[in-house]
C-alpha cells in the first residue's frame, strides 16, 4: 500500500486491522482508537480518497489501497486548511478525537466544499467528540470550507461577545 | 478488542470467492467488513476463513437492465444513497445507514446479507419486492426478497452461497422510508422503521407493499397494510387504517430502545409516514 | 476585559500545533524495548465465587509470559481509598467477584492479540451468588451486597446546615411547620438521576518499566493525578516516591475518569518487576466501563413548600446514591459535594440527606461535575414545577429565593457554606433580558400556535469548585492514603532561564483544558515576555512540584493562582537586579515588551536577556541578591469557588414518537474573571454536551442480575455534532475574592448548568399534555411513555 505518499510493503497476519499496521508497524500513532465498535471515529483515515475507519478494516484490505493519515495532511510545512481552522478556532481540546474529526472534515470537503451548518454536523457524525460539544469543530470547519473557497473565514465569535461586567 | 486468528483469501472472481467460501468448515464472506469485523473484534464471531470479495471488479455497480436495477455486491451505501436509479425507500434507506465512514465503506448488499433486525436496507428491497442473486459453486441462485429474511442475523442463504447481487423490479409507482433512528430523528439504526411501496392508478392505489424493520425479530412484511389499502384513494385516512394494521403478524421484540407496545406504536407511525411519502412519489 | 491583553484576550492555544498535526504524545503511543502487553481475564457475573482459575491452556500458550491471580498480589495489599469507607477493591478478585468486569486474572504476552486470546484460554469456574442491583432494593438490606460489612448503606451525609445537629433540628421543624400550613404548596418530584459512562474518547492506558539497575520504576499513565499515582505505586511496593517517575503525557480526556488510581496501574507495575519488562496496558471501549469508574446513580425526591406568591420556605433532599461494588478513591465523598450545593443560590431552609448504597456494580466515583449536577438537578427541577403549580414566571421565582448580592461578602449559604462571591439576578436578568431568550419564547409559542408541542426551559446553577481550601484533607480530599500526605493546595514555578526564555512547571496537567496557553498568559502578563519564549511543564512527578492534580475545575483558581504568585516572586527579583542596571529605585521598574524600563522615562530600559545574563552571573548581582531567576509558590486558598449562571433550551417534541430535538441553547456563565475567553467558552461548550447528553441520551443500563446491557457505544448513546445545536454564550463577570486572578473554575459549571434546563424544556412542552416529570435520559420511548402515562391519568 501507499501510506503518506510513501510505498509500505510488510506481511502481517489476516487479523492485523489497519489502525494496529499504521500505529504499532509504520509508527504513525496519530490515527487514534476510540472503541472498537466503528462509532467513535478516532481512527478515521483516508483509503482511496473516502473516509474510512481504519479499526474497522484488515491491514490486508487495504493492500494497494491509498492511504492518507493526518500525518500526511500538512504539505510542505503548511497546514491543511483544515488543520488550520480547528487551530484558528479552537476546535480542539484534548486532542484525542482530533485526527479522526480533521480527516473527516477533509472528506467532507473534498465532496462538499460549501457545506451548510447541518451539512457539516451530519457529515462528521460519525466522529464522536466529548470534550468542545462539537460546536468550534462545526466553525473549524467552516472557516476551513471558506479558505478553501478562497474566501475570507467568517470573524470568530469571541470578537464579537457581549459581556456584562 | 482483537478479532481471533483466521486464513485470508481475496480471490480474484466470484467463481474463486465461491470455491473459497465452500472450502472451510465456518467461512464467512466480507465486502466492506462494515458489519463483520466489529463482530470479530468483540469476539462475536470467528470464523475460520474470511473470504474478502473487495477486490474482484465489476461488482462495483449500479445496473439498469431493462426490468431490474441490479446492485452488485461491492456498492458502497454512499453509492446506492446517490443514485438516482435507485428507488426513493433504499436511496433513502442507504442514505440513513450508519455514519460517512460507514457509508464509505460497508454495502447495500452486505447490509441485506447481514440482516440486522434494526438495519434500514433489508426493510427497502423487501418492501420493494427485490430478488437476491445467490452464487456457489455449483452455480446461481434467485431468492424472493419475501422468503430471504429467515430470522435475526440469519437469511435463505445457505453455507456456501455468497450473496452476489439484488435485483430490484423496475415497477413504477412511488416509495419511500420512515424511521426513528435510536440516537432520534434518522440517525443510528432503527428503533422502528417503515419502507412502503405503492402503485397507482386510476386515482386509486393498485398495488401496495410495506416492510417493517427494528420492532421485530427479522425486517417483516406488513401485508395487512397492503391488504387495506390496495383499492382505496390511499387518501390520510386510508392510510391511517392501512397503518393501523402495520404489527399483524409481527412478533414484536422488546430490546433496550422500546417495549413491545412502543414499537408497535411507531411501526404504526412510521408506515404511515412512509406510506404518505411514498404515495406523494407515486 | 479587553479581549486583546494577554491575560483576559484571546490566544491561540499553544498545545495545538502538535495536536492536530498528529505528533501529540498519549500513553498508547509509547513503545518501550522489551515491551509486553497485559489483558485482563474479567469476571461475567455481578455475584459469584470463583472455585478455581486454571491458567494452564493460557501459560502454553507461545509467546505468554505470566497470568497473575490474587495469590500473586495479595501481598501488595489492595489500592486504599481516600475515603476509606465500604469495601476497597482488592488488586484481583480475591475469592468472590461483586460486580460484572471484576478483573479476576491478568495475562501478560508479547503482543496485544496473543494477550487477548490468552486471557480468554484461562478458564475460571464460578458458583453464582444472587446478586444486588437495584439501589432501592440495596437500601432496604435485604440481601447484603458484602457479607463483612455491617449494611449496605455505607454512610449518610446529611446537612441542614452541616455539621450542626441543633440548627439542623431547627430547619426540620420549620419546614414541616410550612408543610402544615393551609396557605402553602408543597410539590414533590422523586426523580432518577442516572447512571452515567464518562467515556473519555482516550481509554485508560498506563505503561510501567521497572529498572533494577535505578531500583526506580517509570510510568507512563493517562492519569489527572500523577503525583499521586507516584505516592500510590511508592507506597505500595515498599519504596520511595523518589523511586517512581510518574509521567501523564497528553491525556486524552479526562471528566474525574482518570482521577482514581486504579489497579491495573499498580499491577502493570507489579508484572514489569518480576518480568524485567516494560508492561503496558491499554484498557478497550468495551472494558472501559467495568474497569474505569461511572458516574451518577441517584434516586432521590426532591420536596419544596413556599406559598402561592412564590415565597419557598423549605426545600427537603432526601435520596440514595448508588456507589455500586467498592469503593474507590472519592466513592462515598462524591454526594457530599451534592451537600454543597444542595441549596444552590437559594436562601431557603433546607435539609439535605443521602445514604450512600453498596450494589454489585462498577464503582461510581467522579465524573464531571461529581455530586452537584445531580444536587442541581434534584433543586432546579422541583422550583420548575412549583413555579408551575403557582403558575409564576419560573424567572421571577428564582429571582425572588435567591441570596442577595448584598450577602456578600460573607455570604452562608443554608447547608452550611461560605460561599465566595455571587450576584445571582444578574446572570438570571442578563440571561432573560437577553434577545435570544426573547426568540425563543417567541418561537415556542409560534410552534405551539402551529401545533407543535415545543418548550422553554429555564434553570439557574451555583456550583463549588477550584477546591481547596486546605481543611478538605479531614473529610478526605487529599492523596495521604496514597503515601503522599497533602491538601488541596496548588503549586507554580516560574524560572527564566539565561536566554531569558521562561520554564513554568505547574503542578497540575490538562487533559484538554489548556494548561499551556493559559499558564503562558499568566507568565506572560507578569513579567512582559511573549508567550512564545514561554515553555509550559506539566504532567511529570519528577520535574513538577508536587500537585494534587486536575479536577475539580480548581487548576486555574488554585495552581494558577500558585503560578502567578510565582511569577510575581520572579519579577519582584527581576525588578531589583533591573533598578541595580538601570540605577533607579525598585519601585519605578515597570515590565513590558521584552524588558524592563523606569516610570516616566521609557528610554531608560533593560531587556530581559540583560537581566538574565546578570542573574546568572552572581558577581555581577547587586548585595543581598541570590543568583538565579526563578520562584516557587504554594497557594492555598481560604475557600472553594462558587460560579453560577443561567440557561435557556428551546426543544421540540414529536408527539408521535417521543423524539425530542433540541433547538436553542443560551447560557449566560459566570466564572469570575476569565483569562482566555476562547477556552472559557470551549469548556462551556464540552460541558453542556455532557450536561445535555445525560439530559437526552446518555444511561448506563443494568439488567437485574447486574449484566451492563450499555457496555458499548453502539448501546450507550453518545450525542453527537448532529444531535446538537450551535450553543449562544453570554457572560457575567464577579470576580472571586479568594485568589488573586479572581477566577472561578469553568470545568463543569456547562453540566451543572444543563441537565435540568432540557428536562424543563421538555416537561414545559408536554405540559399542555398533562405531563409533570419526565425522567432522563429523554429518550423517545420514556417521553412516549410519559405521553401515554399523562392521557391515561386524564
Amino acid at each position: 500500500m501507499n501510506v503518506n505518499g510513501r510505498a509500505v510493503t510488510a506481511d502481517v497476519e489476516p487479523r492485523t486491522l489497519l489502525v494496529h499496521f499504521l500505529r504499532d508497524d509504520l509508527g504513525l500513532t496519530g490515527t487514534h482508537i476510540g472503541c472498537e465498535t466503528s462509532y467513535c471515529g478516532a481512527c478515521t483515515v483516508i483509503v482511496d480518497g473516502r473516509t474510512a475507519k481504519s479499526c474497522t478494516m484488515l491491514a490486508v484490505q487495504a493492500d494497494g489501497a491509498e492511504i492518507t493519515t493526518i500525518e500526511g495532511l500538512a504539505a510542505d510545512g503548511e497546514l491543511h486548511p483544515v488543520q488550520e481552522g480547528f487551530w484558528e478556532r479552537h476546535g480542539l481540546q484534548c486532542g484525542y478525537c482530533t485526527p479522526g474529526m480533521i480527516m473527516s472534515a477533509v472528506g467532507l470537503l473534498s465532496e462538499n466544499p460549501d457545506p451548510s451548518e447541518d451539512e457539516i454536523r451530519h457529515g462528521i457524525e460519525g466522529n464522536i467528540c466529548r470534550c468542545t460539544g462539537y460546536h468550534n469543530i462545526v466553525r473549524a470547519i467552516e472557516y476551513a470550507a471558506a479558505k478553501m473557497r478562497g474566501e475570507e473565514p467568517a470573524p470568530a465569535e469571541w470578537e464579537t461577545q457581549e459581556v456584562t461586567a | 478488542m482483537f478479532p481471533r486468528s483466521f486464513e485470508y483469501v481475496a480471490p480474484a472472481d466470484l467463481a474463486e470467492a465461491a470455491e473459497a467460501l465452500a472450502s472451510a468448515e465456518f467461512a464467512k464472506v466480507m465486502s466492506g467488513g462494515m458489519s463483520l469485523i466489529p463482530m470479530m473484534k468483540l469476539r462475536l464471531l470467528s470464523p475460520d476463513l474470511v473470504v474478502d470479495i473487495g477486490k474482484i471488479r465489476g461488482l462495483d455497480q449500479i445496473e439498469d437492465r431493462g426490468d431490474a436495477i441490479a446492485i452488485g455486491a461491492l456498492v458502497r451505501h454512499a453509492q446506492t444513497a446517490a443514485s438516482d436509479a435507485v428507488p426513493a425507500a433504499l436511496r433513502t434507506a442507504a442514505a440513513w445507514t450508519g455514519d460517512t465512514q460507514v457509508r464509505n465503506r460497508g454495502t447495500t448488499v452486505g447490509s441485506v446479507a447481514h440482516a440486522d433486525i434494526a438495519a434500514d436496507q433489508p426493510a427497502a428491497v423487501l418492501a420493494l419486492g427485490a430478488t437476491m442473486v445467490a452464487r456457489s459453486a455449483s452455480g446461481t441462485r434467485e431468492i424472493p426478497a419475501d422468503e430471504f429474511f429467515v430470522d435475526a442475523l440469519t437469511t435463505a442463504l445457505e453455507p456456501g452461497e455468497i450473496l452476489a447481487e439484488i435485483r430490484i423490479p423496475k415497477a413504477g409507482g412511488g416509495s419511500a422510508y420512515e424511521k426513528l433512528g435510536r440516537r432520534g430523528g434518522h440517525t443510528d439504526y432503527a428503533v422502528a422503521g417503515a419502507a412502503a411501496w405503492v402503485q397507482r392508478s386510476n386515482g386509486s392505489i393498485s398495488d401496495c407493499r410495506v416492510a417493517l424493520t427494528g420492532v421485530g425479530t427479522k425486517p417483516t412484511l406488513a401485508e395487512g397494510v397492503a391488504e387495506a389499502l390496495i383499492g382505496t384513494d390511499g387518501s390520510a385516512s386510508a392510510v391511517e387504517a392501512a397503518a393501523a394494521r402495520a404489527t399483524e403478524g409481527v412478533t414484536l421484540l422488546e430490546d433496550l430502545y422500546g417495549s413491545e407496545e412502543y414499537k408497535a406504536h411507531l411501526a404504526k407511525v412510521m408506515t404511515a409516514r412512509a406510506l404518505t411519502q411514498a404515495i406523494a412519489n407515486a | 476585559m479587553s479581549t486583546t491583553s494577554v491575560l483576559g484576550g484571546v490566544v491561540k492555544r499553544r498545545e495545538d500545533p502538535a495536536l492536530i498535526q498528529g505528533t501529540g504524545l498519549y500513553v498508547d503511543d509509547v513503545k518501550l524495548p522489551g515491551m509486553l502487553y497485559a489483558a485482563f481475564v474479567r469476571s461475567p457475573f455481578a455475584h459469584a465465587r470463583i472455585t478455581s482459575i486454571d491458567a494452564s491452556a493460557a501459560l502454553a500458550m507461545e509467546g505468554v509470559e505470566a497470568v497473575y491471580t490474587i495469590d500473586d498480589v495479595r501481598h501488595l495489599g489492595p489500592v486504599l481509598a481516600q475515603v476509606p469507607i465500604g469495601k476497597v477493591r482488592p488488586l484481583l478478585a480475591d475469592g468472590v467477584v461483586n460486580h460484572v468486569g471484576e478483573a479476576v486474572a491478568m495475562v501478560v504476552a508479547k503482543d496485544r492479540y496473543l494477550a487477548r486470546d490468552a486471557a480468554d484460554a484461562v478458564e475460571v469456574d464460578y458458583e453464582p451468588l444472587p446478586a444486588v442491583v437495584d439501589l432501592k432494593e440495596a437500601a432496604t438490606d435485604q440481601r447484603k451486597v458484602h457479607d463483612d460489612l455491617e449494611s449496605n448503606i455505607l454512610m449518610t451525609w446529611e446537612a441542614g446546615p452541616f455539621g450542626d445537629p441543633d440548627a439542623m433540628a431547627e430547619t426540620r421543624r420549620k419546614i414541616d411547620e410550612a408543610k402544615a400550613r393551609d396557605d402553602t404548596v408543597v410539590v414533590s418530584i422523586e426523580a432518577v438521576n442516572q447512571r452515567l459512562i464518562g467515556t473519555a474518547i482516550e481509554p485508560r492506558a498506563v505503561l510501567a518499566d521497572w529498572n533494577p539497575g535505578y531500583g526506580r520504576f517509570t510510568v507512563y499513565s493517562s492519569t489527572q493525578i500523577p503525583h499521586a499515582l507516584a505516592g500510590a505505586i511508592a507506597k505500595t511496593f515498599g519504596v520511595t516516591y523518589n523511586d517512581v517517575h510518574v509521567v501523564a503525557p497528553e491525556v486524552g480526556g479526562g471528566f474525574g475518569l482518570k482521577l482514581n488510581i486504579y489497579n491495573d496501574e499498580i499491577l502493570v507495575a507489579f508484572a514489569s518487576q518480576k518480568l524485567g519488562h516494560p508492561v503496558k496496558y491499554t484498557e478497550s471501549r468495551r472494558e472501559s466501563p467495568n474497569s474505569t469508574i461511572q458516574g451518577r446513580g441517584w434516586i432521590a425526591t426532591a420536596t419544596l413548600v413556599g406559598t402561592r406568591d412564590g415565597e419557598i420556605l423549605g426545600y427537603e433532599l432526601h435520596g440514595l446514591c448508588d456507589m455500586g461494588a467498592y469503593s474507590q478513591n472519592f466513592t462515598v465523598a462524591i454526594p457530599f459535594l451534592g451537600v454543597f450545593v444542595a441549596s444552590g443560590q437559594y436562601k431557603f431552609p433546607t435539609h439535605v440527606k443521602l445514604d450512600c448504597v453498596a450494589t454489585h456494580t462498577m464503582t461510581t466515583d467522579a465524573y464531571r461535575g461529581a455530586g452537584r449536577p445531580e444536587a442541581i438537578y434534584y433543586l432546579e427541577r422541583v422550583i420548575d414545577a412549583y413555579a408551575r403549580k403557582i403558575g409564576m414566571d419560573p424567572a421571577e421565582v428564582r429571582r425572588k429565593n435567591y441570596i442577595p448580592a448584598d450577602a456578600f461578602p460573607g455570604a452562608i449559604s443554608p447547608v452550611g457554606f461560605a460561599m465566595d462571591t455571587g450576584d445571582y439576578a444578574k446572570a438570571l436578568d442578563a440571561l432573560v433580558e437577553s434577545d435570544g431568550y426573547r426568540e425563543m419564547l417567541a418561537e415556542r409559542d409560534r410552534m405551539r400556535a402551529e401545533g407543535k408541542l415545543a418548550g422553554v426551559g429555564l434553570s439557574t446553577y451555583v456550583e463549588v469548585c477550584g477546591f481547596g481550601p486546605s481543611g478538605l484533607v479531614d473529610l478526605g480530599f487529599s492523596w495521604s492514603e496514597y503515601g503522599a500526605p497533602s491538601a488541596f493546595s496548588g503549586s507554580g514555578l516560574v524560572r527564566v532561564n539565561p536566554d531569558s526564555t521562561v520554564t513554568v512547571i505547574i503542578g497540575t496537567g490538562p487533559s484538554g483544558q489548556g494548561h499551556q496557553t493559559t499558564w503562558s498568559q499568566i507568565v506572560a502578563d507578569q513579567l512582559g515576555i511573549p508567550l512564545e519564549r514561554i515553555r509550559v511543564i506539566h504532567g511529570d512527578s519528577e520535574e513538577s512540584p508536587f500537585g494534587v492534580g486536575t479536577f475539580g475545575s480548581r487548576s486555574a483558581a488554585v495552581d494558577g493562582s500558585a503560578t502567578f504568585e510565582a511569577a510575581q516572586k520572579v519579577r519582584a527579583k527581576a525588578a531589583k537586579i533591573a533598578a541595580h542596571l538601570l540605577e533607579a529605585s525598585e519601585e519605578d521598574i515597570q515590565f513590558a515588551d521584552g524588558g524592563a524600563f523606569v516610570a516616566g522615562s521609557p528610554d531608560q530600559t533593560v531587556s530581559w536577556e540583560e537581566i538574565a545574563t546578570v542573574a546568572y552571573q552572581p558577581h555581577r548581582l547587586p548585595e543581598g541578591v541570590e543568583g538565579g531567576l526563578e520562584a516557587h509558590a504554594i497557594f492555598s486558598p481560604a475557600n472553594a469557588t462558587w460560579p453560577f449562571g443561567a440557561h435557556a433550551a428551546l426543544v421540540e417534541v414529536d408527539g408521535d414518537t417521543g423524539d425530542v430535538r433540541l433547538l436553542r441553547y443560551i447560557t449566560v456563565d459566570d466564572c469570575g474573571n476569565v483569562i482566555n475567553p476562547m477556552i472559557v467558552d470551549g469548556q462551556i461548550h464540552g460541558g453542556l454536551a455532557q450536561g445535555i447528553g445525560q439530559a437526552m441520551f446518555e444511561e448506563a443500563v443494568y439488567d437485574a442480575d447486574g449484566n451492563l446491557l450499555t457496555g458499548s457505544l453502539l448501546d450507550y448513546v453518545l450525542p453527537t455534532a448532529a444531535d446538537l445545536p450551535s450553543f449562544e454564550l453570554h457572560r457575567t463577570v464577579t470576580p472571586s475574592d479568594i485568589n488573586p486572578l479572581g477566577v472561578k473554575g469553568i470545568g463543569e459549571a456547562g453540566t451543572i448548568g444543563s441537565a435540568q434546563t432540557v428536562v424543563n424544556a421538555v416537561v414545559d412542552a408536554l405540559e399542555p399534555l398533562g405531563v409533570e416529570h419526565v425522567d432522563m435520559p429523554l429518550r423517545p420511548k420514556r417521553v412516549w411513555q410519559a405521553i401515554q402515562d399523562a392521557k391515561g391519568g386524564n
